[in-house]
């Protein structure tokens, strides 16, 4: 499992998913601007390269978070578990190689290996059975500099959503690499929102929800974003925003809480499960 | 828009002449500093104290590489550029305590340090965000490290010899034209229109 897991990470961290370089090749292939499809073709190049030469595609190989679903017959027990992803993400820092960039913050001191108080981040899902399924997910600081979370008024609902949306993608302008991703997280308490906008991520961001309401809103959410005209690195042109997925939360009836999660083009991401006793490693 | 091969130390008559849109490529020294290292420079000049290398005319690159150690000697792996706009604060300071030429990021800067390179003669060059291997590429050497202990490896010093460095969007140039500023300037009346 070890040594899975640091191969995961390795995927990540030098190969862009199959629905993000999709994404990525469709806005090439339609954007207007020289500079911007110059800043575009840059990123193609940078990805061709990373994924051929086994190199992290970004220096900024970014803070781990996983993603267990575990069941409670798994063959290794969640405290094990956690021990393993620990070690994996120390590994991982001098093989793939990862930047070291936990900072323990009274110290001003990086810690050397992406581990310390809190990190990597890890979220359990119990389920039945002996399922065992990890999201890999390291993510850049230069896009989690701009996360936002709104508490709008009830009554202005999802016209509210899409207003504070629009309004956090011009004020990241061009600091998280636009165009980017988009998660959002709707309703619940404030803890959750934000974890449901950044687990929004984790979708195949080339396809909308299932539920045609909430497809509705991600389809409009893009084309209002992108006439912001910011562009690609925020040197203006039409794509500003890539694509958006939603994970929602019922609300209590005096909140409307939108948590809203940016990832740049190098959404990494990878998973570790084991299927008939085999674990696997895939995008 | 027209494109240009630079070697630095640059000179102001080769800063000058360059306008937003350009595109540029740098060969030379240039060496990079994030938030602490432009906080430990400009301490030390406050102070008095010398540097440990000359940076009159080069560029600094907004950047904390992944490196690795190879037979003693330092590789960039990846080094694409950061956030400048964490440096907004002390840049113009940097500029004018420095001499140095031109600035290298992503995302861009604002009005104190498009003033500077006014006044100083100096550019802000875009890098393509998260390119890190084309940048690495461009990347021949490492010359040096500076404040490796202190500050750790993204936000050391690291003095770099380049070739064709780039292609860097000049963005900020030194007639007090800022793009990013035009552009968000567009996009604010966007964002009116959509919130009618």
């Amino acid at each position: 499992m070890l040594q899975k897991l640091i191969e995961a990470i390795g995927l990540a961290e030098y190969s862009l998913p199959p629905d993000v370089e999709d994404l990525i090749r469709r806005a090439y292939e339609t954007e207007t601007s020289d500079i911007g499809k110059a800043q575009l073709r840059a990123i193609l190049e940078n990805a061709r390269i990373a994924r051929e030469e086994k190199l992290p595609m970004c220096q900024d190989t970014g803070l781990l978070s996983y993603y267990v679903e575990i069941g409670d017959e798994s063959p290794i027990k969640p405290s094990r578990l956690e021990r393993i992803l620990i070690e994996a993400t120390i590994q991982a820092t001098k093989r793939v190689p990862l930047r070291p960039n936990a900072i323990d913050i009274w110290r001003e001191r990086n810690t050397g290996n992406n581990v310390g108080q809190g990190i990597p981040v890890i979220y359990w899902k119990p389920t039945e059975g002996d399922r065992l399924k990890i999201a890999v997910f390291p993510k850049g600081g230069g896009s989690s500099y701009v996360a936002k979370l709104y508490s709008i008024p009830p009554a202005r609902g999802l016209r509210g959503l899409v207003e504070v949306v629009l309004k956090a993608v011009y004020d990241a302008g061009p600091k998280p690499c636009p165009p980017t991703f988009i998660g959002i997280g709707i309703g619940g308490t404030e803890d959750a929102a934000m974890k449901l906008a950044k687990k929004a991520l984790l979708n195949r961001m080339n396809e909308n929800s299932p539920l045609e309401e909430i497809a509705r809103l991600e389809r409009e959410i893009v084309e209002k974003a992108n006439q912001l005209g910011i562009g690609p690195m925020g040197l203006g042109g039409k794509w500003t925003v890539f694509s958006a997925r939603i994970e929602w939360a019922c609300r209590h009836p005096a909140t409307f809480l939108v948590g809203i999660s940016f990832s740049c083009w190098a959404l990494r991401r990878s998973f570790v499960e084991v299927v008939d006793g085999e674990i696997k490693v895939y995008q | 828009m027209a494109e240009y091969c630079l070697k630095t130390p640059l000179s102001e008559e080769d800063v000058r002449k360059l306008k937003a849109g350009d595109v540029v490529y740098i060969s030379g020294r240039i060496f990079t500093a994030r938030d602490s290292a432009h906080r430990k420079m400009l301490e030390l000049a406050k102070k008095g104290e010398g540097l440990p290398f000359d940076p009159r005319g080069l560029l600094v690159y907004h950047v904390g590489p992944v490196v690795r150690k190879e037979d003693d000697k330092w590789r960039i792996i990846a080094a694409g550029p950061t956030t400048s706009a964490r440096m907004e604060a002390l840049e113009a300071d940097f500029i004018k305590t420095f001499g140095i030429r031109g600035v290298i990021g992503k995302g861009g800067m604002f009005e104190k340090t498009t003033k500077a390179c006014q006044e100083f003669g100096a550019f802000y060059g875009a890098f393509v965000g998260g390119a890190a291997i084309l940048a690495a590429k461009a990347i021949e050497e490492v010359e040096d490290v500076f404040w490796l202990d202190e500050l750790g490896v993204p936000e050391a010093v690291w003095l770099l010899k380049v070739n064709k460095f780039g292609p860097l969007t000049v963005a900020i140039d030194s007639h007090g034209n800022n793009l990013y500023l035009d552009i968000l300037r567009k996009a604010k009346g966007a964002l009116e229109q959509l919130l009618l």
